[in-house]
């Protein structure tokens, strides 16, 4: 019995997905805890939004086995969608009434709907409430597609690419927003091609390109962050540039100071931003060749 | 999902969540409904024009409001069912509508329900509006007796549900909404030439009849002027009589044939949507 189900909200091995041939989806394993935020991060084209229709059940797929709430989405029963809430990338039209009216018709749709002030107040459109859909702005027409993904009260919500197209304004107050819907206990898995949305909001994230998983992890750690080594670099005697990367930046910097008087020309020590990881993870960097360390 | 788990609130009805739907799609016309106003004018227009136009030249003994009521009827009521339905559904497939709707525990069913419920609400409009015309600026005679209100009924009832339901099935045709205009307006246009609508049946060619025949529009008409004209006018038709149990079996039939399409061609998502 679906509702019964108690382990991972999310649970895909092995998912693939080819479209005339090419893999969209190349072998994607993936789960996802109750409560978490989950972030799918990668370049437009990564496979994104196919995995994410697989998961809601508005795709099928090659390869491979899929468990949203238990249950496999290919066949998904009106009680499961009753417990799965989606928000589409692309705009999908709504009931061209005021506000109020249209959540308060599709809340109809569920067993255990929402109550409409909660939901309004849940997505900052109380005010808004007896607009017209067609007054809305852009911002606040994302806003009510949320609110209708989340009338129903689902266990778990998916966000494919919610805040494009949005200013910096608009893209904080929807990541408070979604952040409110998780600490109310919502499961919410996000697909993003912003790296800094992926930070701010998901406590584990997924990189994938190709269809495939790059690296999986918490944002800190993302693509062994944590533990990437630190380039230290400096003028040689000859004005030329040389670098080292290390485990060790403080005994590199150490050994610099022995060889040299006073100050060591052109000293950087860096360590890798989570932007870097990330465009090196997706290959948009591509990193030089690594120099074993060598002292000068 | 035999069994229901305690404590688990039973998914509202489809019956309820249809009437809930009835009621969004009637108000969400009312609320924009210029865009259709066209289409629900068109008939009347006609009525209003063919009225003066055609007076006293109708080749027959009928003036010319009562001549052109039965068939601009029937036409009036393949236009809000079959021609509305056939390019709104596009346009909800194309929109995204369907997609957003096909993600909620709506039963399929209730989108049905919620059409329907419009077509008979624009369906009963058209015909006061029709008649509206018909009576008050040209004096039209209405149906005469139970019989002949009840022939008009039933034909109301039977030709509007097998042309909504051509309709829904002529959606999945169109590629997109763009197209769908072109592809809806153009044989519906071409039935309405043949079916009697405009030019008597007497005055086309036997073949043409033939094939107008096997479309319910030419029975509506048909139906139609059985209700309004007076009895000896069956003489016009081309088999001399109303042919009533021909009409109501071709659009039983098309009932059947209207059911089976939309349930084979059904579709929620666009092409590209996979």
């Amino acid at each position: 019995m679906e509702t019964e189900h108690r382990g991972p909200v999310v649970e895909v091995r092995g998912l693939r997905k080819e479209y005339g041939g090419r893999p969209a989806v190349d072998g994607l394993d993936l789960t996802i805890a109750r409560g978490e935020v989950f972030a799918l991060l990668g370049p437009n084209g990564a496979g994104k939004s196919t995995t994410t229709e697989i998961l809601t059940g508005f795709r099928t797929r090659d390869a491979g086995t899929v468990r949203v709430l238990g249950a496999d989405p290919g066949q998904a029963t009106r009680r499961w969608r009753s417990r799965v809430g989606v928000v589409w990338q692309n705009e999908t039209e709504v009931p061209q009434l005021t506000v109020s009216a249209v959540v308060r018709h599709f809340a109809g749709y569920y067993p255990r709907s929402r109550d409409m002030d909660e939901v309004l107040a849940l997505t900052g459109l109380a005010e808004r409430s007896d607009a017209l859909v067609a007054a809305l702005s852009g911002g606040q027409r994302r806003r009510l597609d949320v609110a209708l993904g989340i009338v129903g009260r689902p266990e778990v919500l998916f966000l494919d690419e919610p805040t494009t197209g949005f200013d910096p304004g608009a893209r904080r107050d929807f990541w408070r927003m979604v952040r409110g819907l998780a600490e109310d206990g919502t499961t919410i898995v996000l697909t993003t091609h912003y790296l800094e949305e992926a930070e701010a909001l998901a406590d584990r994230v997924c990189v994938i390109t190709e269809g495939r998983i790059r690296s999986e992890g918490t944002p800190a750690s993302l693509g062994g962050r944590s533990r990437a080594r630190t380039v230290v670099t400096w003028l040689d005697e000859n004005g030329e540039r040389r670098d080292v990367r290390t485990d060790e930046p403080t005994r590199v910097v150490r050994d610099l100071m022995e060889t040299h008087t006073g100050e060591i020309p052109g000293l950087t020590v860096h360590r890798p931003t989570l932007e870097e990881t990330y465009l090196g993870l997706i290959g948009a960097d591509t990193p030089t060749t690594e120099p074993t360390e060598v002292p000068a | 999902m035999t069994t229901m788990t305690t404590g688990e609130r039973p998914l509202p009805g489809p019956l309820r969540i249809g009437l809930s739907r009835a009621w969004l799609e009637v108000r969400e016309f009312t609320r924009h409904w210029e865009s259709v106003a066209f289409t629900f004018a068109l008939p009347a227009l006609i009525l209003l024009l063919f009225g003066t136009i055609f007076d006293g030249a109708t080749g027959t003994e009928i003036p010319a409001a009562d001549f052109y009521l039965p068939g601009l009827i029937a036409m009036g009521l393949m236009s809000v069912s079959f021609q509305n339905l056939a390019i709104a559904i596009t346009l909800e497939r194309d929109n995204g509508t369907l997609r957003r709707l096909r993600g909620t525990p709506m039963p399929p069913s209730a989108y049905f329900v919620g059409k329907t419920a419009l077509v008979f609400v624009l369906a009963l409009g058209q015909v006061a509006v029709l008649l509206a015309i018909a009576v008050g600026v040209y004096g039209a005679d209405l149906p005469a007796g139970p019989k002949a209100w009840a022939t008009m009924a039933w034909v109301f009832v039977l030709g509007t549900i097998a042309c909504s339901l051509l309709g829904i099935a002529f959606s999945s045709l169109a590629r997109s909404a763009k197209s769908a205009s072109a592809i809806v307006i153009v044989p519906f246009l071409a039935l309405q030439f043949t079916s009697g609508v405009f030019v008597p049946l007497m005055v086309l060619p036997d073949w043409l009849v033939n094939v107008a025949s096997l479309f319910p529009l030419k029975w509506m008409a048909q139906g139609m002027r059985a209700a309004f004209y007076p009895a000896e006018a069956a003489a016009l038709e081309p088999g001399g009589s109303w042919d009533l149990t021909t009409a109501g079996a071709v659009l039983g039939v098309w009932c059947v044939v209207g059911l089976a399409l939309t349930l084979a061609t059904f579709r929620w998502k666009t092409g590209k949507d996979g």
